[in-house]
């Protein structure tokens, strides 16, 4: 394996480290949001499907390539929307409520 | 040089606004913003991905990014929140299809050695991975969707032999693709294992039943997840293996707390074994038992005399759509003096956390909502416990009768309360067909009839008495 790949393996497993660490401290309370969330950061493939589709590499190439930026597209736009939905119901009792 | 440089730069910043928009998540009132920052990194990646010299027209990515944004924008607006399980499901497939294509794509050309990527066997065992788990993760989404839109039966589907042909379906994925990391020129395999493992995908969750779908929603948010950074080890990008190990621990974590609050060992969730029917040992009868029924006004007396309620929603409730109502009757118990609160299993909804955003969209405000750790020490004060729509999850069986099949299953302490009171349509088992002792308990009041309309009756019958005469 070469060197590169093998960094790419650290990167990997200090991210999956990382995620743990943070995404075990979401409360179940924002569970279903942190789902979208996720769905919606992973989207991020959509960078690899922009350059498979804009290289101009042959028709296979931007045919699969334009499937999957609208794909991807759909995830970002659509992941990030709800997400924003969900958080924004999310609210504290009003303060005169508490204070009885 | 220095454009190269940028783009990276814009990964580097992606990569940090998406950890800390997760990390925004722990706390409710800090995680708008959070997300905000989040979506801030993708723009920024995109922008820095449009500038790559690689990138010399942009005619299709104009065409891609228009019919994505067309789809995603209603997807992401209108979706109501009942939904959100089948939601989420296809948008774990739209995830997967897109890291499928891409690593048919990329292997077509470094086969015919276009690009910049060769394709010695470290890149082919990426390309393999991103197509074996996106192929699986798009029609394994897909199961989960029709079932969640009922577009199929919800029941579990299962047949002979079911097991042994997974695994050895399994067993073809896994040796086709080490075939093809020794030789990766031989393309036709990489179509087979794609076709193979988009079965797979489907018998999967085929035999996997409605209540267990949180389980399965979790596990293709995590495949989808590995997909994104199989992607990344392909194409080289650091940013794709980030986000794409931050979605998989994400899927991996509710895996986890979903198989616990099941009572299904995370070994059968690792390899996906979790739809096996259980039988179980000969349930508890009900014979010679019987059921104490009240009557909707004395519901509605103890209710609002009481100090302390619990109110278990389960998933009937949220079919009922009765959750606005129950919020209204929460509200009314609080102007006669007593304090109410919202016991959250965590199996309550369709999905991890579903039952939280379905109160909370009713304006449930969040510090009432309880997960289940915090709050069955309370049941001990609580005057009465409110069962809605819920079965399995307040069932002392789980605690104390080993041949239960749901014995060993974390429950919600109901039973606990001074008084239980539990709305149901009749005395039908629940989903597991188990009886449930404590709708005989001597403190239990059954209260028959629809959620939703007992819950009305209740909110008007308190509304006409005048809740100021009982504060």
């Amino acid at each position: 394996m070469s060197a590169s790949g093998f960094l790419e393996l650290f990167v990997f497993a200090l991210a999956a480290c990382v995620g743990y660490q943070v995404i075990r401290r979401v409360p179940a309370l924002l569970h279903t949001p942190l789902m979208s969330a996720t769905n919606a950061i992973s989207a991020i493939s959509v960078v690899g499907s922009l350059v498979l589709a804009g290289s101009d590499r042959g028709l296979l190439a931007s045919i699969l390539g334009v499937i999957a930026v609208a794909a991807a597209t759909i995830n970002v736009v659509g992941g990030f929307l709800i997400t924003d939905r969900m958080l924004k119901m999310f609210k504290r009792s009003a303060p005169s409520e508490a204070a009885r | 040089m220095t454009l190269t440089l940028l783009v990276n730069c814009s990964y580097l910043a992606a990569s940090v606004l998406f950890i800390l928009g997760l990390r925004s998540l722990a706390v409710p009132d800090h995680a708008r913003r959070g997300m905000n920052q989040a979506a801030l990194g993708m723009l920024l990646a995109i922008v820095g991905t449009l500038m790559k010299h690689e990138i010399v027209r942009y005619d299709w990515i104009i065409a891609g990014l228009a019919v994505g944004a067309a789809i995603g924008y209603p997807l992401g607006m209108y979706v109501p929140m009942t939904a959100m399980p089948q939601r989420i499901a296809i948008s774990h497939l739209f995830g997967a299809l897109a890291a499928t294509l891409v690593g048919i794509a990329e292997y077509q050309l470094s086969l015919h050695g276009i690009g910049e990527h060769g394709l010695n066997s470290a890149r082919m065992a990426a390309l393999g991975f991103e197509v074996l788990f996106g192929a699986l993760t798009v029609s394994g989404s897909f199961m989960a969707f029709a079932k969640l839109q009922e577009l199929v039966s919800g029941r579990p589907i299962t047949y002979p032999g079911q097991n042994a042909m997974n695994l050895s379906l399994f067993a073809g994925m896994v040796g086709l693709l080490v075939w093809l990391i020794i030789d990766p020129t031989q393309s036709v395999l990489l179509y087979v294992m794609a076709g193979l493992s988009f079965s797979f995908g489907i018998l999967l969750v085929l035999p996997i039943g409605g209540a267990d779908m949180p389980v399965v929603i979790s596990l293709m948010n995590s495949y989808a997840g590995l997909a994104c950074s199989a992607t990344g080890f392909a194409i080289g990008n650091e940013i794709l293996i980030i986000a794409g190990a931050l979605d998989g621990a994400s899927g991996f974590i509710l895996s986890i707390v979903m198989s616990k609050a099941m009572n299904r060992s995370f070994r059968n969730v690792l390899f996906g074994a979790f739809g096996t029917v259980q039988t179980g040992g000969p349930a508890k009868t009900s014979e010679g038992l019987t059921v104490r029924s009240v009557s909707m006004e004395d519901a509605a007396l103890q209710l609002t005399s009481a100090r302390k309620v619990i109110v278990i929603p389960g998933y009937g409730m949220a079919v009922a759509q009765a959750q606005h109502d129950l919020r209204e009757l929460g509200e009314l118990i609080e102007r006669a003096g007593g304090t109410v609160e919202y016991a959250i299993h965590p199996v309550a909804g369709r999905m991890p956390g579903h039952m939280n955003v379905l109160l909370a969209e009713a304006k449930v405000p969040y510090d009432k909502l309880k997960d289940m750790d915090d709050i069955n020490d309370e049941f001990a004060n609580a005057d009465v416990a409110l069962v809605i729509g819920a079965n399995d999850v307040v069932n002392p069986a789980a605690r104390n009768d080993q041949s239960s099949p749901i014995y060993g299953m974390p429950i919600l302490n109901a039973d606990h309360a001074r008084s239980v009171i539990v709305m149901k349509r009749g005395m039908n088992p629940g989903f597991a067909g188990i009886e449930n002792e404590l709708f005989y308990h001597q403190r239990t009041a059954m209260l028959f009839g629809d959620a939703k309309n007992t819950l009305v009756a209740l909110v008007q019958h308190i509304k006409s008495q005048g809740v100021a005469a009982a504060a």
